[in-house]
């Protein structure tokens, strides 16, 4: 008990499961199935939390290294303008093939966004708050260069299914962030990868001393980060069937890197957790969809969030914990008087 | 015997390498950054008054001061927080709800002197809070000032959603006075405020013990601890400083838009971040004078000046110049830097 108490997961994944409790009585449909597929708010926070997760999932490795990456937000915006843009000019929306390729393009977009900013981290040497902060500004500008300023609508079948389809009873978009996470997890832990990130994180000029390429891992770390945002700016657009250069992604570098953090990964790097940050994600999606289905008004949503995630990160700070928790274990007595005094 | 026959041997070491140094004149290190900075800053200064026309004249220097009063105030109090180590995301927020609560306030009659008063005292205390925060439960600045960001502008949101006027005589008058500096060139009480925070906070940090602990501190909180310093006392001082500077910067912003919104703000912490950073103030703390951070603000300034002098530029391309600018200044900055060493 005491140290399933002490696990850093045990209070976000209570709170989650209080969430989750308090949505099954308040939502007339927690999950029923209806068309042959899943359906209720349950659901809704898988298909809802996919965006968040795939760019907590690049966010986690970039801070494992000890880096951050605040643009994703503006890669989400440049990947979403770059699909709907090709997608608009196709000649017919719904063909398959097509749509397939310019969501490869998009990805790949995002994919030299991801290296740009990774040049920058490991071969000029700016502190990586600073050098993805250039392509924060930049990027949503070349988005709305790209969109001419302009909300781009698409009418494309297959499109809309990667946010709004469902495969085998579950929402297409929860399988491709499902998907990122196993592909992930088995690269970290079933390699020697997981190993060489955390040491990077740690420390890259013994890292570098001790043979790894660090300066390679660097930027492998920001492409792939930059790829999941890419992928999350397609599910994003393709949810509201458009590309809004202004409002997508907006503020998301936070919320992703507030999922790590309350997933257990420490912000300076050297280690982290997959399992974590996809709890975080969820977590904070699910906050999201609680909000509405309690009936919370709409100008207390951002406070109500403020209240929880302060509870968070106290819950896992391992000194307000022995304050609060260390009450339940015997201690010396000559410890005892130190708090009195 | 052993530690007796080591000691002349480092003596030696020591000695050695400073002998052959000394023949040419090379400013101290910790002022090259700066002096990079200031070159630059000039040259940019020069070839915009080659370019443009009227761009020579002394209200463009000076104006640069009033347009960008509130970023410079909060930019000072954050020049304190980076030098300990720190990042304080909550300034924006901080921003808004001073402005949102002024509005309020000022609209339900209240006195305008206890009402700065009291905004200035609740900046304060949001800031002392994360400080405490921040140094009793060892929660870390950029997830502890996250939550206060959430906090201050969730509290701003459900004050008031929309923009409040202010029709209040004495902030009309604050706003309408002009201080006439010579002839033809007039500044606001707003861009004297700012002038008179940077002096100030210069002469704190040069020449104060509170200056030199949040040095130390920077250096190494460890050492500094060791040393019998004030660790705590200072962290939370910090903190509590930039709030102060957060909600001085918002009065200042209500002063200037006669106005009170809960969006203002947006996004300006990570301005002020990057204005220390351009000003050579190492985020890692420890490193970095007030002075290099009023040149960071002048430097952002400027690139907005000169786009504004440039007249035929859409929000899209300002994004990208502002971006294109700002990844040009760091890595000059960085070359300069680099050879110097």
């Amino acid at each position: 008990m005491t140290s399933l108490l002490k696990n850093r997961l045990f209070w976000p994944a209570a709170i989650l499961v209080v969430m989750l409790v308090v949505n099954a009585f308040t939502s007339n449909q927690f999950i029923t199935v209806r068309d042959g597929h899943l359906f209720g708010s349950l659901i809704d926070i898988l298909r809802g939390s996919a965006p968040l997760l795939l760019v907590a999932l690049g966010m986690t490795l970039v801070i494992a290294t000890g880096g951050i990456d605040l643009s994703v937000g503006a890669v989400m915006a440049i990947s979403g303008a770059v699909a709907c843009l090709l997608i608009r000019d196709l000649s017919d929306q719904n063909s398959v093939g097509p749509v397939l390729l310019i969501m490869l393009v998009a990805v790949g977009v995002s994919l030299l966004a991801g290296l740009w900013n990774g040049a920058l981290v490991a071969v000029v040497g700016i502190q990586p708050i600073i050098a993805t902060l250039i392509l924060m500004v930049a990027g949503r500008g070349i988005a709305q260069l790209v969109t001419d300023g302009q909300i781009i609508n698409v009418q494309s079948g297959p499109y809309a299914t990667i946010a709004s389809g469902f495969f085998l009873a579950l929402p297409v978009a929860f399988l491709i962030a499902a998907a990122a996470v196993v592909l992930i997890t088995l690269l970290t832990r079933r390699t020697a990868l997981g190993l060489l990130l955390e040491s990077v994180g740690g420390s890259p000029t013994a890292s570098r001393l001790a043979g790894i390429r660090a300066r390679r891992i660097t930027v492998m770390v920001y492409v792939v980060s930059g790829g999941f945002a890419g992928l999350a700016g397609l599910i994003y657009s393709a949810n509201i069937k458009s590309a809004d250069s202004i409002s997508a992604g907006n503020l998301i570098e936070l919320d992703a890197i507030l999922a790590v953090v309350i997933g257990g990964t420490a912000l300076i790097g050297g280690r982290f957790s997959i399992a974590g940050t996809v709890l975080g994600a969820v977590l904070i999606q699910a906050m999201t969809v609680t909000v509405v289905a309690v009936g919370v008004p709409s100008e207390a949503t951002l406070l109500f969030k403020a209240v929880v995630v302060v509870a968070l990160c106290l819950s896992q700070s391992p000194v307000f914990r022995e304050k609060v928790f260390g009450r339940f274990t015997p201690r010396p007595a000559a410890r005892a008087e130190v708090p009195a005094s | 015997m052993t530690t007796i026959d080591a000691t002349p041997d480092t003596g030696n070491k020591k000695d050695s390498p400073s002998n052959p140094r000394r023949r040419v004149y090379r400013p101290n290190t910790r002022y090259i950054p700066i002096l990079a900075t200031l070159a630059l800053l000039v040259i940019m200064y020069g070839g915009a008054v080659a370019n443009y026309e009227n761009f020579g004249q002394p209200s463009v220097v000076v104006n640069l001061f009033r347009d960008n009063a509130v970023l410079l105030v909060v930019t000072v109090g954050m020049t304190f927080v980076i030098l300990t180590g720190g990042i304080d995301l909550s300034v924006g927020a901080v921003i808004s709800l001073t402005t949102t609560l002024t509005a309020t306030l000022l609209q339900g009659g209240w006195p305008p002197l206890v009402v700065l008063v009291l905004v200035l005292l609740i900046g304060s205390l949001i800031g002392a809070g994360q400080g405490a925060v921040i140094h009793f439960f060892k929660v870390e600045p950029f997830i502890a000032t996250l939550a206060g960001l959430f906090l201050a502008r969730g509290l701003a949101l459900f004050i008031n959603q929309q923009s409040i006027p202010i029709r209040d005589e004495t902030w009309k008058a604050i706003s309408e006075y002009r201080i006439p500096l010579a002839d033809g060139v007039v500044t606001k009480p707003v861009a004297v405020v700012a002038v008179a925070a940077v002096l100030i906070a210069a002469a704190v940090l040069a020449w104060t013990r509170f200056g030199r602990n949040v040095y130390a501190i920077g250096g190494s909180a460890d050492s500094a601890l060791l040393m019998g310093l004030p660790v705590g006392r200072t962290r939370i001082a910090v903190y509590t400083l930039s709030g102060f500077c957060a909600a001085l910067g918002g009065v200042l912003f209500s002063i200037n838009s006669t106005s009170g919104w809960a969006l203002q703000g947006n996004g300006l912490e990570l301005d002020a971040i990057a204005a220390c950073v351009i000003g050579g103030v190492l985020l890692t703390g420890g490193s970095g004078y007030v002075f290099g951070a009023l040149l960071g603000v002048l430097v952002t300034g400027l690139i907005q000046t000169i786009i504004i002098f440039q007249g035929d530029l859409n929000a899209a391309w300002t994004r990208i110049i502002v971006g294109v600018l700002l990844f040009a200044f760091i890595v000059l900055q960085r070359l300069v830097t680099r050879k110097a060493k």
